[in-house]
């Protein structure tokens, strides 16, 4: 099968080459990275997780967004997702491996990553993490390459499969739920140490996930002869609408205990969010953006005419999946670490290193995903 | 899959082609391999028999670092009846003082590089 | 075996390491029978006498005689200079296993606005307080940081930490610093019997458990002239940390994290 991704035009091959010119760079630096060290990042002794780890807890949660199309066609028997269910599959494959990249590059010794598996340490969530990624990874490797197997030959997929569909259901929660738990834990991070997290985290990402996903498909209907048809989207999209309306109850469900409860520990993460603290706000206008944008998104996806026009639909998801990336990928890891334990706000800006890498390894992603897309859509030959 | 043969048949070539140094060494018997190492400045013997150790050492040596790291255990009386402290930078290169023409000679000559001396000090080094 | 085929090999992956690891050593044991019959039974590990033992190690910190002694930096120069900890110049790479903080910072849970100048302005060394239920341990994924149960160190095993920085993140008291880069050209003063550290590691205070083994006490407290670092065993009641806790009152830092940790303060 995988033979179809190396067949193309010349559009599909310049994007190819894009892609490998952005991991070009980013290899680049990541050599002067590995040679140097991590002084390279904006990191520092204060805040010792950054944008690596940020975007790593993001794209956990694009992970995990497919069980979002997979419950429907699998456990209900929605037969509209048919066609959408692959490249929902085909996003977390994708999204994982950029989530095991993101965790390599952030390693300060990242041969001995090995360890974790020779000397497993189960008390640890970062164990646990380990195992649910590899294995939500394999998951989808098999229940994607095995139905579209079946397709192309024009037969029913083999039962076996079925179980290990339902299982995948299960996972995708877990992978999340245990991304969240590796911050929840923490006594030390008030800002995280809330029971509400791996909701809040579920939440976000159910509706960030499949926001993508209907641009995705919206982008390859314009790009392609695949179509998904229109009822599929105004399904997802309103599954993105709950999800976003209850991710943004849950956080004003934080910001309520925060606020109210006035405990200075949890509350100076919020002022330094919001309105910034001692004088140091790096991340207040990018936190509004995100409040902003949510809203606007909200508006447009909780009024049905908004909702059903595909381009106020497109404006929706976008600025969803802005305002969720600013807050998941940016904010709720930074402001994990100000102020730090001992009261000092030092700040964290990532530099062009990070960022450079940080490009790759998303373009390392899009590559996979495009790789995938290539072949399921020949396969169905509707390219 | 029906390019899968081709793919078996390149995993396999890649298995041959990885571990052929394994392969190569087992058809030999090692004696061809001579180089001229430093004498050790005193003892009789390695803290261990000095054949075993041209085999083991580095295994004697991740056994010393979990011992004293991990168990606190950092003298022991060797088989020789010496004490000696588990030590790579004070043991070892107190008795191996030249590690350019001893150590470091063998490792070129095989092409080993140990990282161990991106931390551990080499005595001579820092103490002019 | 040539050096180019062993480049070869490095570069051709982990799997490929695994596979090498035991190659040569294959050609080098004439002797493989002998491998096996190695005298290791004889070899038994000994307690060198006059190493320092306790059952719970614990440090009682005077910040009322560290306060009398002034602008007194030597328990930190006496740390650093031990333990080769690079000195940056930059708090981005910064590196510090014992440092000075305000009664604010390290035991800011109890500052209000009119409190006593005596204590609002004193200043005390904070460390890692080698708690007794290390947060830190907890989360490490490889076992590299580990608490010693004979005696409550909190320790670090230099060899197999991956760097992924959970521990940093775990600890309420900021006591870990990581290697942002290679420490070596920044340590002036380099001490042959402790090994520096690469980048790429995390490290901390191990209440230099080096010294105890040699029966010495922690480089800081036998530099502290004020006599206000005093180091002992929690589970002795004869002990002078067990007696200045009788007798004083005390405070340690952050009892909400739940960690318990071992390093007290006398205000
Ligand atoms: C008491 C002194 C002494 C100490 C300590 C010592 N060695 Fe040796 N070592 C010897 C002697 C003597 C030989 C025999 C060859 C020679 O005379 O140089 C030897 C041989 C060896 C050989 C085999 C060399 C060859 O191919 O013939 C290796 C490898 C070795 N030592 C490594 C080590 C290591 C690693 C350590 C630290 C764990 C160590 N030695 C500590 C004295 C010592
Ligand atoms: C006679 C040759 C020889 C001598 C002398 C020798 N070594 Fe080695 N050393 C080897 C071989 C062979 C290996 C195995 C390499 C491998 O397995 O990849 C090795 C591996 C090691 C390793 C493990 C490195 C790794 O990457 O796994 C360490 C540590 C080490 N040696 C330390 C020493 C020290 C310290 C000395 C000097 C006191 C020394 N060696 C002297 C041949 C030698
Ligand atoms: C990241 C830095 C680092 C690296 C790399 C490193 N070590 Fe260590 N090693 C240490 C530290 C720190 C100690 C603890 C010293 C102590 O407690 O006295 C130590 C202790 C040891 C000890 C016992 C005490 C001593 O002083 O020797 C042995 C043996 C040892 N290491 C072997 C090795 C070997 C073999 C390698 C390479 C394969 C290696 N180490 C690589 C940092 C390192």
């Amino acid at each position: 099968m995988i033979e179809h991704a190396l067949k193309g035009d010349k559009r599909y091959w310049s994007w190819v080459a894009t892609l490998l010119a952005v991991m070009g760079i980013g290899f680049f630096f990541y050599l002067r990275q590995y040679n140097e060290g991590l002084t390279v990042t904006g990191l520092s002794r204060d805040v010792s997780w950054g944008f690596y780890i940020a975007q790593f807890t993001f794209m956990v949660g694009v992970a995990a967004s497919a069980v979002m199309v997979v419950l429907p066609y699998y456990l209900h028997n929605f037969k509209e997702f048919g066609k959408i269910t692959i490249l929902g599959e085909f996003v977390a494959i994708g999204s994982v491996v950029v989530c095991m990249t993101f965790i390599f590059v952030d390693m300060g010794q990242p041969f001995r990553i090995i360890n974790v598996f020779l000397y497993p340490s189960p008390q640890s969530m970062m164990f646990w993490d380990a195992v649910a990624l590899s294995g939500y990874l394999v998951l989808n490797f098999v229940i994607s390459h095995i139905t579209l197997g079946a397709e192309r030959k024009g037969i029913a997929p083999p039962k076996w499969i079925k179980p290990v569909i339902i299982l995948s259901i299960p996972w995708a929660v877990s992978i999340h739920t245990v991304t969240a738990f590796l911050y929840a834990g923490l006594a030390a991070r008030p800002f995280w140490m809330t029971a509400i997290l791996a909701p809040r985290f579920l939440a976000s990402a159910f509706s960030a996930g499949p926001a993508l996903l209907i641009l995705v498909c919206l982008l390859l209907r314009k790009l392609t002869k695949f179509n998904v048809g229109k009822e599929p989207i105004q399904k997802v999209a309103i599954i993105v609408t709950y999800a976003l309306a209850i991710n943004i109850f849950f956080v004003l469900m934080e910001v309520f205990t925060a606020v109210y409860a006035n405990m200075p520990e949890h509350l100076s993460h919020f002022q330094y969010l919001f309105v910034g603290l001692h004088g140091h706000g790096n991340l207040v206008p990018w936190m509004w953006t995100s409040t902003v944008f949510g809203l606007v998104a909200l508006g447009l996806l909780i009024v049905p005419k908004t909702r059903r026009n595909e381009t106020t639909l497109v404006m929706a998801c976008i600025l969803l999946f802005i305002s969720l990336w600013i807050d998941k990928g940016l904010c709720l890891i930074i402001a994990g670490f100000v102020p730090n334990p001992l009261h000092y706000v030092v700040e964290y800006v990532p530099t062009l290193p990070e960022l450079a890498i940080s490009a790759a390894v998303y373009a390392m992603g899009l590559l996979v995903v495009t790789g995938l897309y290539k072949v399921a859509l020949s396969v169905r030959k509707q390219l | 899959m029906y390019n899968g043969g081709k793919v078996l048949i390149g995993i396999l070539v890649f298995l041959v082609l990885i571990s052929s140094p394994l392969w190569y060494n087992m058809a030999m018997d090692g004696s061809d391999y001579q180089i001229e190492l430093e004498k050790a400045v005193r003892g009789d013997d390695c803290v261990r028999d000095s054949a075993w150790m041209k085999a083991n050492h580095m295994d004697l040596l991740n056994e010393w670092r979990d011992q004293v790291v991990r168990n606190d255990e950092r003298f022991e009386i060797g088989s020789d009846g010496v004490q000696y402290e588990r030590s790579l930078s004070f043991t070892c290169l107190s008795c191996h003082e030249n590690k350019d023409k001893f150590c470091d000679r063998c490792h070129d000559y095989l092409g080993v590089e140990p990282y161990c001396w991106e931390c551990h000090i080499v005595p001579k080094e820092v103490q002019p | 075996m040539s050096v180019e085929r062993r480049k070869f090999l490095k570069m051709a992956g982990l799997t490929a390491l695994g596979l090498a690891g035991g190659a040569p050593a294959k050609v080098l044991g004439q002797d493989n029978a002998f491998a096996d019959t190695a005298a290791e039974a004889v070899v038994k590990p000994i307690e060198r006498s006059g190493a320092l033992t306790a059952k719970r190690w614990a440090m009682v910190i005077d910040v009322r005689k560290c306060q009398e002694a002034g602008e007194c930096t030597k328990c930190f120069d006496a740390c650093h200079l031990t333990h080769n900890v690079p000195d940056f110049d930059n708090p981005k790479d910064e590196v510090k296993w014992i440092w000075k903080e305000s009664f604010e910072h390290a035991l800011g849970d109890q500052d209000h606005e009119y409190l006593n100048d005596a204590v609002k302005h004193a200043h005390m060394p904070v460390l890692c307080n080698h708690c007794d239920d290390p947060a830190c341990v907890k989360v490490c994924p490889t076992g590299a940081t580990f608490k010693r149960e004979e005696d409550g160190l909190v320790m670090i095993d230099w060899h197999r930490c991956i760097g992924c920085r959970y521990c940093m993140a775990a600890c309420p008291y900021g006591s870990r610093s990581f290697n942002w880069r290679d420490p070596r050209p920044f340590i002036e003063d380099i001490q042959p019997d402790f090994p520096t550290r690469s980048r790429g590691v995390v490290e901390k205070c191990t209440f230099c458990d080096e010294r105890l083994a040699r029966g010495q006490l922690p480089a800081c407290v036998e530099a502290c002239e004020a006599g206000a670092l005093v180091f002992g065993d929690l589970e002795d009641p004869e002990s002078e940390v067990r007696k200045l806790l009788a007798e004083r009152f005390s405070m340690r830092r952050k009892p909400g994290s739940g960690t318990q940790p071992e390093v007290y303060y006398l205000l």
